[in-house]
């Protein structure tokens, strides 16, 4: 019996989630639908539950974070989950410790889950091979941000009832932009049609390789689009010679009442924030209930992140 | 020594133009003292040793243009022992070793040190680099003259790029007059600056930052015209893209004379090999796309590259197990440089003769070393290999300090079976 019961556990290897790259649909779905579950649950009274009780959650973050953050760590704790959140930014790694070596050092703790945002491009993917418990990825360098995605999508259903058929477009800084990355792979798996929109110089050369159009003018960008994702523009982008200056930036790539009426009638508004208010969108249609859907998201990441948790615990 | 006699062999140096069947006989002294066809054994002492090849294929050792040592600062990944040990079991015999050691190779009394180190530690033939420019740092050019005199065989700034181009023009201008070796990494730091890999598909996928072929292509472009004011010895290190080869076919067409290398790994492997951020595949110049490198195969095979170099860079693992964009960058390959190279031969994209010209005579011109051929007098530096034995690349099995390979578990067809240096036997399998 004893040989049987260890087959079973090489096969039960902790599975990561480390990017929608690596997501099938089925799989995707199966989040997305647990997630529903507890949007309920977080707008009652009592919100706690124990599925995750005696689990250890480290959220390890390399990177300054609100939201996604506290998102983490309210999910988990709403689970019952022990919930550790270590703000690595002025930590270890600046005694020399390497990531590797601080994996190691929180593996030996035995934790779950370690939810991890680096710097790095491809830093998750590392991590999970160092470690024997599950690795959830709340954003690495520019290349994925898998939670952001799944809560966007999630959004987009509950108001829209469906992704599949929508046409999306997707507005900014798309090089530097891990949501971006995410939410294309995410929403052309779910089937709608995703539009990119930046300047030149913050478009990837072969977006297209990615599945979507890219396009330069909002106006031709914005087209029939049902969803407008915009995307947050870092302030050094100015300094790298990237633009001119952030009024030029607003002037052709800000999104305002004018050019939000090149995309559908209904068509609704999103952004992974912290956003800059004049700068990539403008202040009075950021707050408009009618047509933003800014509160909403942050409202279903923890709905989307307890969804993970749940399903990626072993 | 015995006088040698190595029979049974098939005998390939594009030096003579040669590939045939027959004998090379090393006499006492460690030279190659005839070959060919017609070589009677019982013409030879009965005191002579005869070594039977049993028709394989018998070339002057490898002329490795491009590798490094980790003497001094850096023994913990490579020392001469250990580089020794690899390179000859990879059928080289002479290697060109770069100066960024800690401290850098850009002073005499380094030198110095250097090669009797080289010499007390290092069963190969060794050809010291220095630096091109005083510190690395881009801005003073380098004791030249004297360095040249004390055993210097070139000047590189190894993965670094004269960014000023009034400095370069002035170290061109220079160089021209006392006629030394320019070995240029063709890098434009702006354009390439934080990047890891190949811009395109696969660095928006990983989310790193990508190195544009423009970088290299502008820096060589410069340089070029650069070269029609001051005739250097002028060589580039390693060319990366279908872009640069179509700027050197441009100068070559209009009889400039520079000579260009191309690093094996180039030739052998793409930025989709890099996969899950495999940090062993980051590499300088980068992997580039599959058209790349088909087009530099083409460049090997029309002549618009002349040498085909292991760029050789053991880094330790703790350097490695990084994220990709903290990770250090290269790859060890001097012993498995002909091998890969030979992949080539089977998959009949290159010629048996193209593939050793490259590894041989090609870059002995360049450094004008009397290495690289099995002329009559010419030192016995001998590599005998197999073309057809399968076998998989072990990290493990590799005999370099540092196991950094960017082909583990590839499969390769031939084999080194021994390697000579000055007639005596140094590696066999």
């Amino acid at each position: 019996m004893a040989v049987s019961k260890k087959t079973s556990a090489v096969k039960n290897l902790p599975k990561h989630l480390l990017g929608i790259q690596n997501l099938s649909i089925l799989e995707a779905k199966k989040i997305l639908n647990e997630a529903k579950e507890f949007i309920k649950l977080n707008r009652s009274k009592s919100k706690k539950l124990d599925i995750l009780r005696g689990k250890t959650q480290i959220n390890l973050f390399f990177e300054p974070s609100t939201r996604t953050q506290s998102s983490f760590d309210l999910a988990g704790k709403r689970l019952g989950a022990d919930v550790m959140t270590m703000n690595m930014v002025n930590s270890a790694l600046k005694k020399g410790e390497t990531l590797i070596d601080t994996a190691m050092t929180l593996n030996a703790m035995h934790p779950d889950l370690i939810v991890i945002r680096h710097q790095d491009s491809g830093a998750p993917n590392l991590l999970s091979q160092k470690v024997n418990c599950t690795v959830i990825n709340a954003g690495d360098g520019r290349r994925e941000h898998p939670t952001q995605a799944l809560l966007d999508a999630l959004t987009i259903i509950n108001r829209k009832g469906k992704i599949e058929g929508l046409k999306i477009a997707i507005c900014g800084d798309i090089l530097h932009s891990r949501v971006a990355r995410s939410n294309i792979y995410l929403m052309n798996m779910l089937g709608a049609e995703v539009n990119v929109i930046a300047p030149k110089t913050l478009m990837p050369k072969s977006i297209e390789r990615l599945g979507v159009k890219a396009f330069t003018d909002m106006k031709k960008g914005l087209d029939a689009c049902d969803i407008v994702m915009m995307l947050r523009l870092q302030n050094e982008r100015m300094q790298g010679s990237f633009l001119p200056s952030k009024r030029e930036y607003y002037e052709y790539f800000g999104l305002t009442p004018e050019k939000l009426k090149y995309a559908s009638k209904d068509a609704l508004i999103m952004h992974p924030g912290p956003m800059n208010r004049g700068v990539e969108i403008d202040t009075k249609l950021a707050d408009d209930i009618n047509v933003s859907l800014i509160k909403e998201q942050v409202e279903l990441g923890v709905a989307v992140r307890m969804a993970c948790l749940k399903i990626y615990c072993k | 020594m015995k006088e040698k006699i190595f029979i049974n062999a098939r005998i390939i140096d594009p030096s003579q133009q040669i590939d045939e069947n027959g004998s090379l006989v090393v006499d006492v002294n460690g030279k190659v003292k005839e070959l060919g066809k017609n070589i009677k054994k019982s013409k030879f002492s009965t005191n002579a040793e005869v070594i039977d090849v049993k028709n394989n294929i018998l070339i002057p050792g490898i002329v490795d243009m491009k590798a490094f040592v980790g003497e001094p600062g850096f023994e913990y990944k490579e020392n001469f022992r250990t580089l020794s040990q690899a390179a000859l079991a990879g059928g080289v015999t002479s290697v060109v070793t770069m100066p960024n050691t800690k401290p850098l190779i850009d002073n005499v009394s380094m030198v110095d040190f250097i090669i009797r180190r080289g010499r007390d530690k290092a069963s190969i033939n060794l050809f010291p680099c220095a630096t091109l420019t005083k510190h690395m740092e881009g801005k003073l050019m380098s004791e030249f003259g004297l360095l040249s005199t004390r055993g210097i065989i070139g000047f590189s700034d190894v993965k670094r790029t004269v960014q000023n181009t009034e400095t370069m023009a002035r170290i061109m201008d220079y160089a021209s007059d006392i006629g030394v070796l320019i070995m240029q990494h063709a890098e434009d730091y702006e354009l390439s600056k934080n990047g890891c890999i190949n811009d395109g598909e696969i660095s928006n996928r990983l989310g790193l930052q990508g190195i544009s072929p423009v970088a290299e292509k502008i820096s060589i472009e410069r340089d070029l015209t650069l070269l029609d004011e001051f005739p250097c010895r002028y060589h580039i290190n390693q060319i990366s893209s279908k872009q640069s080869l179509d700027v050197i076919k441009k100068n070559k067409d209009e009889n400039k004379l520079f000579s260009v290398g191309v690093s094996i790994n180039n030739l052998a492997l793409n930025e989709n090999d890099i996969g899950d951020f495999k940090t062993f595949l980051k590499l300088s110049p980068p992997l580039r796309t599959e058209d790349d490198r088909r087009a530099l195969i083409e460049g090997v095979k029309t002549g618009l590259i002349d040498v085909i170099v292991s760029d050789h860079t053991p880094e330790d693992e703790e350097s490695k197990r990084l994220p990709f964009a903290q990770a250090a960058t290269g790859a060890v390959g001097v012993e498995t440089l002909l091998p890969l190279a030979l992949e080539m031969y089977h998959n009949e994209t290159l010629s048996l003769n193209k593939i050793i010209e490259t590894l041989t005579i090609n870059p002995s011109k360049i450094l004008k070393i009397d290495k690289g051929t099995l002329e009559k007098g010419a030192a016995a530096d001998i590599c005998i290999f197999d073309l057809e034995t399968p076998w998989v690349v072990k990290a493990g099995n590799l005999k370099s300090k540092s196991k950094n390979t960017a082909i583990e578990n590839r499969k390769l067809q031939g084999k080194i079976l021994m390697t000579f240096l000055n007639g005596e036997l140094v590696f066999s399998q």
